[in-house]
Parts: structure tokens; C-alpha cells; sequence
């Protein structure tokens, strides 16, 4: 169960003591979790960046390339990259839509396909499906929802963004 | 800052991760045509300029055991929305929060935030939590779980 020391308003590494840890986290090396919890912003801008986190680590270069590519064969990250704010490259927004239920499959599946779309989600809600669509300005991006509508006979709720309030240091993990 | 045409070929290098490489920004300079140094300083002030938000590890929830995915979202008077928001978005467990625009008569709701865990009731009990330490008793909001994942990758811009 969540305890008190879950919500902190400041970043910090693995805390000392692990209060809530699923299955999976046991299985993992301690270094391991390191990589994972405190590279996830600052990665070094230098000739070799892999070679400095090895130093901070007290591991060798070789080891942490080794131990980055296993665990993105393992699917525990995505990449070793930028994450970029949607609003300054591109123009990205969600969208809801409320989907009888024995067609959520065949919809969800064509939005999937939809190369402009990078996150496609049931939710538990009368708005069923949300989804993240990306393009290159705000006109195409309502292209894209307008044409979602007309395929399916469905109303889209467009919700853009306004104001982002998060100052994105990644996902503090074992919180 | 403007994004030239170099600047995009570069996100669109890097975008889908850094090789695993000693030199990885060597690496990328190499496919587009760039020296190291120039691709360092040019992801520098991306940086500084906030078109690149954070460079590092990426993570991906699901795998790593966090199966509660719960967008909150929450109906905030528009004069209070800026001291909520900012609230909000410093906890340690939020990890987005965005105002968006409201779309009544059936979408109340103008600030969302996005809170991971185990389980379901770690989610719901820490959210609780959340409402009464920082005072929101007052604020109308939905917790709306995720489902199935229909997909789910990293932004493609180019």
C-alpha cells in the first residue's frame, strides 16, 4: 500500500528504504537500478557519455553499454535519448472518444495504425479511447481527427494543450 | 529558437535514442553529415531553450512493474488553475501535468495529471493522500485508469 513518503516534491535517487517494490525490481541488479533511476535527465554532453556514468558508477564503460542494451532488449527502457516538448517541435494533441463497447477493438485498431498517432489507450470511462496525435501544425493535426470522425462515425474530443506545469525530470521509480 | 533544417535532421537522428556506443554523438554527426562538437552544441541549446525537455534513460512503466496508470484529471476554477497546477506538477509522483482546454458541456475538466503505481488501490490511496495534503477537497476530479494498451511509443516529429 502507498505510505506517506510516496509524494515528494523534490527528485531524488532510489530512496534508501524500498516501500512498495513489484516483482519485477527484485530481479534486477542494484546497478542496474541505477542506471535506470539516475541517468533519466543529464546525461553527459561529452565525447563519451556512457564512459562518465560508468565513472560516477564505479563501473567501466563496456559494463554499462552492456547492461543499457539488456535492458532495452528486456524492454525495461525505450532509449538512452531526448525526451522533446511536444509543443516546440511539431504540434501534438489528445483526444477522447466514447466507443460502444463491441466496436472499441476495430476503432482502436485503426487509430493504432495511423501513423500520426504514438499513444492509443482504453481508459475506464464513458470517454473509452484516448489517444496522442502528432503533426507537423495544429491544421494537420485536425485533419487527422476529422478524418477519424468521418471513418467512424464517431465524435472526436479534441482537448490541445495550453499550459504544460511539469518540469520533466523522468519517472522517479520505487516511489 | 528557429529549428533549420540541419536541427531537424538531427531529431530525427536522435529522436528514436542514442546509439550504445562509445561515441555516440560521434555517431549520429556521422550519419548526418556533422562533427561531434557541432552535435553537442547543438543538443546543448536545444536543452537550453526547451525543445529537448531531458536527455537520458527512458523508461517504460509497464515493464518495470507499474501497472496502474491513472490519468487525473481535475475541474479547477481558472483563477486558482496556476497554483494548482504548479502544485501538482511538483510532486515527485505526478509525471505530467498539463492544462488543457475544457470541452463542455461533456468535458468539465481543464488540468490533467499522470500518476503510475502498482496497483490500483497504492494509486487511489496516495491520491487521496494528494487531494488532502495539498488542499484540493474542493476540486471536482475523475480518476480515470488505463486499460488496454492499443500502442504506445515515443514521438515521431519527422
Amino acid at each position: 500500500m502507498a505510505t506517506a513518503e510516496l509524494c515528494q516534491t523534490s527528485f531524488t535517487p532510489l530512496p534508501a528504504k524500498l516501500p512498495v517494490e513489484a516483482p519485477i525490481h527484485s530481479l534486477l541488479m542494484p546497478l542496474e537500478k541505477r542506471l535506470l533511476n539516475e541517468f533519466q535527465h543529464g546525461l553527459p554532453l561529452s565525447s563519451t557519455p556512457y564512459a562518465d556514468m560508468a565513472k560516477q558508477l564505479g563501473s567501466s564503460e563496456k559494463e554499462v553499454i552492456r547492461l543499457l542494451k539488456k535492458l532495452q532488449q528486456l524492454g525495461y527502457i525505450s532509449r538512452v535519448g531526448p525526451v522533446f516538448e511536444p509543443r516546440r517541435v511539431g504540434y501534438s494533441t489528445l483526444a477522447a472518444m466514447a466507443i460502444p463497447r463491441e466496436q472499441l477493438e476495430y476503432v482502436a485498431d485503426y487509430i493504432s495504425a495511423r501513423k500520426e498517432v504514438n499513444h492509443n489507450y482504453e481508459r475506464d470511462h464513458r470517454l473509452n479511447l484516448w489517444f496522442v496525435i502528432i503533426a507537423t501544425d495544429q491544421q494537420a493535426a485536425e485533419q487527422v481527427l476529422a478524418e477519424i470522425e468521418q471513418h467512424c462515425g464517431l465524435p472526436v474530443i479534441n482537448l490541445p494543450l495550453v499550459k504544460p506545469f511539469h518540469l520533466d525530470l523522468g519517472f522517479p521509480l520505487w516511489c | 529558437m528557429v529549428l533549420t533544417d540541419q536541427d531537424n535532421r538531427l531529431i530525427a537522428a536522435i529522436q528514436g535514442g542514442l546509439p550504445l556506443v562509445e561515441h555516440p554523438y560521434a555517431e549520429v554527426g556521422r550519419q548526418i553529415g556533422l562533427s561531434e562538437s557541432a552535435v553537442i552544441e547543438r543538443i546543448e541549446t536545444m536543452q537550453q531553450t526547451g525543445i529537448i525537455k531531458r536527455l537520458g534513460v527512458v523508461v517504460r512503466h509497464h515493464e518495470l512493474g507499474y501497472v496502474a496508470n491513472a490519468m487525473v484529471v481535475w475541474d479547477v476554477p481558472d483563477e486558482r488553475l496556476d497554483t494548482v497546477g504548479e502544485l501538482l506538477g511538483s510532486q515527485r509522483c505526478v509525471t505530467l501535468c498539463y492544462q488543457r482546454l475544457r470541452h463542455q458541456p461533456e468535458w468539465p475538466y481543464n488540468l490533467f495529471s499522470m500518476i503510475h503505481g502498482f496497483s490500483r488501490e497504492s494509486v487511489l490511496s496516495h491520491i487521496d493522500e494528494m487531494v488532502e495534503t495539498l488542499g484540493l477537497q474542493d476540486i471536482n476530479y475523475q480518476v480515470l485508469f488505463s486499460g488496454r494498451r492499443f500502442k504506445q511509443r515515443g514521438a515521431r516529429y519527422q
